[in-house]
């Protein structure tokens, strides 16, 4: 393994202003080492060596030239197959979406293009980024790089692996109720959840349209920072979107690393914790909040009783709102096509068939569940009832916040289980969920770093959450803990994971 | 399925024994240059296909942007029908799958419309003031348009495939729905086509919607009911889809009153369902039968956010409406002196703001009328045009009509002048100095040609002379010809007289 791999994505970035590497050798030693344990990760389902290397050698010529370029030029990144690129296949993880070529960028991608970012891939993931585990793919499960009979988590278990298994310097995920997050904490990297609107999300394939919201997917608090001030800002092209520039992330990032948190006050959520939560996730968890009250931070208790009922209201929202998205998806337009094996070929009859065919058993159950929730006569018990959920538990945070400048917790209460664990039992599988989920009903941003290795040698997450619009405040206590952690450490957590072989 | 009753109850019988209850629904497509949520253009008759975006075309990832203009013509038609405008409103899906509709949900609005509660004061053809009642003015999006091949007469059944055509998919659309329209009895048919033709008025007046029926700009969806007392609780209703003419709509209702009271006379009950009109034979039949279990699970649209117009915002538009119909046509039919007939004549074809640019130009009404509800109206009629789309301005009227006024051509030669002006030979004057149409007012020339017909004729002459007067018509046209036509037949008759000294 070179060394250029293991770079942040800051280290790189700089190492390419200072010409001491070109952006060609560095987007070559990363399509070298996917093409070197791909094969056993699988964290791609498409990758666009040609394209990247030609974006590289462009930034390296602009370079040569003297050329203004963004910080992040020249520094490679992978997109999860969620996020539409004009060009290339985009499968939402699902069979339905095989081959589609779209012919549009994502809002995003937009931004990646234009500040020359190589895409090297797009990243695996559960279908329509339903799942925790990407055993939903209908390109075949992830493999976690920590260990291979383990889970990287989901839905973004690709471009959380591909960061943990340095087959990329950055990624975009997405987060509808801890995709980003979860992948995160399991692989032992850093993802981002951005405050809801803070990135656009024109050019999302949509699974619930009020709780996703795509953000970075990194290796260190400073490298997700860099990437979310690329990412994000207004765009009119998605009527929910933030109207101010999303800015001073770098600045908060480089603010935390010097370690003083004098005056934050830092919120401990009493209601994530306890009963459910692995004694090494719990024992990590204590140690991160010793450092932070090390580097002078106020800790408090909080509590958010509404919490309790936020699994049940996601699971109305979320699969609601997705069986309306998903109705798009029926062999009419583009993707799969397929036709009833007897009888007469309707178009009524091409759909049924098409979905029927089209979609994983995870997703026909979130369209069941929705389709019932949205039915009239069910309407005001589950998708009302699930809405004023939603009102509890963003007042839980505002009261919460009065007291705590963020809040924290474990990202997920347990570490990476092991493949088909869960996959019969899709509570289970829900309920890894339940400390991201909130996040996503309110709107808050939330941030998982690793803060450590479990008694089982997996990594465990750390979360932090901050207020609508303050995605700086986790950006600072997340650098600040990151430093101090590594400094216990003697170096990036992903130095304990134990060395890939290449195949 | 429901029975089709063949054997109907006149009407006349019907409405005597049944009152009838309407419920209106009007979709007209709003005149934006982009759709209700895309940059996508929107003209009519474009090539398949061609004007979508990825958002008309419900690609995945694509996400809706809500057109301000749409909204802002949304808030004019609320105003002009005496709504209340609401000061926040939200978009729903109306999920539902069919392969028209891109993303098999249709971005509508549900229990938050951006206009409620007001009412419409419809002219019937007699002068009488009947008040419509509105519930709500809501905004939505158009559906494409679906094509059958291989069937008869484009129908579904029996077509071996289908084409879609998005290009209207995503049109803007405010649809208007009345309240239960009680107290027209007889005058059923008449009161909801005067209501869709008083819209229909609106629509253009205050420039939402270019508002042509035959294109489907305008569609009207007519709900109808019986009950056999003005007191009795409303009957069970149809809904008759898709009529899009006037002279369809009057007859839709008959017909629905006829059946319906032929149904009820029979001791049957009135299925509620959708039926078809059928512009070929004056029917409708059963469509898809209406019940609860049609569910079309209503949610807020997740990807917009809420309307708010301001109250400041809503004022600007109300003090900005132009002259609404009603009032205008008020107006000038007391500054132009037509009467009632002619005026709605006027309006039915269109000509009001034309009529009224050539009275600005100088011509009297009754002129301007004569014009364009007769030539013109000809000439647009043959060439299935719009009369404001005939080749010929307002201005040239005027001149047209000063050049007869002035007596230097007469109506006949106008009639060749303007001809000359639509075939775009030129102005008025210009074509009648070149082809030298100019009456022949020199008395000397004119004399000479009266004395050649008067030699020609003796026998005439004689009979003028011993008082018969009729056979002067013969001289004056043989006259005119001589002169072809370029004489004033006035002073042709004048000079005639006095040469036979009669």
């Amino acid at each position: 393994m070179t060394d250029i791999i293991r770079l942040s994505a800051a280290q790189l970035a700089e190492k390419l202003r200072a010409g001491e590497l070109t952006s060609v050798q560095v987007t070559q030693a990363y399509l070298d080492r996917i093409a070197a344990v791909d094969e056993s990760i699988n964290s791609f389902i498409v990758v666009t060596a040609e394209d990247a290397l030609a974006t590289a050698a462009e930034v390296d010529r602009l370079r040569g030239e003297g050329a203004q370029l963004h910080p992040l030029a020249g520094v490679p990144i992978a997109i999860k197959d969620v996020v539409v690129t004009d060009g290339v296949q985009t499968t939402a993880g699902s069979k339905m979406l095989e081959g589609w070529i779209p012919p549009y960028d994502a809002t995003l991608v937009e931004k990646i293009k234009e500040a020359k970012l190589p895409i090297l891939g797009k990243t695996n993931m559960d279908e329509f980024a339903m799942g925790s585990s990407t055993e939903h793919s209908a390109y075949g499960k992830t493999l976690n790089p920590w260990d291979l009979d383990r889970i990287p988590g989901g839905s973004g278990g690709g471009s959380a692996a591909a960061l943990a298994a340095f087959e990329a310097p950055l990624a975009i995920g997405t987060d509808t109720g801890g995709s980003i997050r979860q992948p995160g904490a399991v692989t032992g990297t850093v993802g981002v959840k951005p405050t809801y609107g803070s990135v656009s999300r024109y050019g999302l394939i949509a699974m619930a349209s009020s709780l996703d919201q795509a953000g970075p997917v990194t290796r260190t608090v400073m490298d997700s920072a860099l990437l979310h001030e690329l990412i994000g800002g207004h765009d009119p092209k998605d009527s929910t979107s933030l109207p101010e520039p999303q800015t001073g992330y770098v600045a908060a990032a480089e603010q935390g690393a010097t370690g003083d948190l004098k005056g934050v006050r830092v919120g401990i959520v009493k209601e994530l914790s306890g009963e459910g939560y692995q004694d090494g996730v719990q024992d990590r968890f204590d140690e991160s909040v010793e450092l932070l009250r090390a580097a002078g931070a106020e800790i408090v208790e909080v509590s958010c009783p509404s919490f309790e009922h936020a699994l049940a209201a996601y699971y109305l929202i979320m699969p609601a709102e997705a069986s309306s998205n998903l109705a798009k998806f029926d062999g009419m337009r583009f993707g799969l096509r397929v036709e009833p094996s007897e009888g007469p070929v309707t178009a009524e009859r091409v759909m049924a068939a098409t979905r029927g065919a089209g979609f994983g058993d995870e997703v026909k159950r979130r369209i069941i569940i929705g389709t019932y929730a949205l039915s009239s006569g069910y309407y005001d018990a589950y998708y009302g009832s699930a809405q004023k959920v939603r009102t509890l538990i963003q007042r839980d945070f505002n009261a919460a916040f009065e007291k705590a400048d963020v809040l924290i917790s474990p990202t997920a209460p347990t570490t990476a289980f092991k493949f088909g664990e869960k996959l019969d039992d899709p509570l289970a599988m829900y309920l890894n969920d339940v400390a991201t989920i909130p996040a996503n009903l309110a709107g808050v941003p939330g941030m998982s770093l690793p803060n450590g290795v479990s008694d089982d040698g997996m990594p465990v997450g750390f979360q932090i959450l901050a207020p609508i619009r303050e995605d700086a405040r986790m950006y600072r206590i997340g650098a600040a803990l990151e430093a101090a952690l590594e400094k216990k450490w003697g170096g990036p957590i992903l130095a304990q994971a134990p060395e890939l072989e290449a195949k | 399925m429901s029975t089709n009753y063949v054997e109907l109850v006149d009407y006349d019988e019907a409405v005597a024994k049944y009152d009838p209850v309407l419920g209106i629904e009007v979709h007209v497509e709003l005149g934006t240059k982009t759709k209700m949520f895309c940059g996508a253009g929107v003209e009519f008759g474009g090539e398949p296909n061609t004007q979508v975006t990825p958002v008309s075309l419900g690609l995945p990832g694509a996400l809706p942007v809500v057109n301000g203009t749409a909204v802002e013509y949304a808030i004019r038609i609320g105003l002009a029908l005496n709504c209340k405008i609401a000061e926040t409103c939200r978009f729903a899906r109306k999920n539902y799958f069919y392969p028209d509709v891109p993303k098999n949900f249709q971005t509508s609005q549900y229990d938050e419309p951006i206009a409620y509660d007001g009412y419409l004061d419809v002219e019937l053809d007699d002068g009488e003031i009947f008040r419509v009642n509105i519930e709500r003015a809501h905004m939505e999006e158009d559906a494409g348009k679906n094509t059958h091949v291989g069937g008869a007469t484009g129908r579904i059944q029996g077509a071996d495939h289908s084409l879609i055509d998005y290009n209207r998919a995503g049109i803007p659309l405010v649809e208007i729905v009345t309240r239960p329209i009680e107290g027209a009895g007889a005058r059923a048919p008449e009161v909801a086509r005067a209501y869709v033709q008083t819209l229909r008025d609106i629509f253009r007046a205050l420039d939402v919607s270019e508002a042509r029926m035959e294109r489907g700009n305008v569609r009207a969806d007519v709900n109808l009911s019986l009950r056999p007392s003005p007191e009795a609780p409303l009957g069970t209703r149809t809904e008759t889809k898709n009529v899009n003419s006037f002279r369809s709509i009057e007859r839709a209702v008959r017909y629905e009153v006829e059946r319906q009271a032929a149904v009820l006379d029979a001791g049957e009950k009135v299925l509620q369902e959708t039926r078809h009109w059928h512009e070929d034979n004056n029917t409708t039949s059963s469509g898809r039968e209406k019940s609860d279990a049609e569910d079309y699970r209503y949610f807020p649209e997740p990807d917009l956010v809420p309307v708010a117009p301001s109250r400041e915002w809503v004022e600007e538009i109300r003090a900005a409406l132009p002259e609404l119909p009603a009032v205008k046509r008020r107006r000038l039919i007391g500054e132009w002196g037509f009467t009632d007939v002619e005026m709605r004549d006027v309006i039915n074809a269109g000509a009001l703001e034309i009529i009224e640019e050539t009275v600005a130009a100088g011509t009297s009404p009754a002129a301007a009328r004569k014009w364009w509800m007769g030539e013109l109206a000809r000439n647009a009629k043959e060439q299935e045009i719009e009369l404001a789309e005939v080749a010929v301005t307002p201005a040239q009227i005027n001149e047209l009509q000063s050049l007869i006024e002035s007596k230097r051509i007469n109506d006949k030669i106008g009639r060749q002048v303007l001809e000359a002006v639509l075939a775009g030979e030129g102005n008025p004057e210009e074509i009648v100095v070149k082809k030298g149409l100019e009456i022949v007012s020199d008395d000397g020339a004119l004399l000479s040609v009266i004395d050649e017909t008067l030699a020609a004729q003796p026998d005439i002459v004689e009979k003028v002379k011993s008082g018969n007067m009729g056979p002067i018509g013969a001289i004056i046209g043989a006259v005119m010809k001589a002169t072809k036509g370029q004489a004033d037949a006035g002073r042709v008759r004048e000079l005639v007289l006095e040469r036979i000294g009669a």
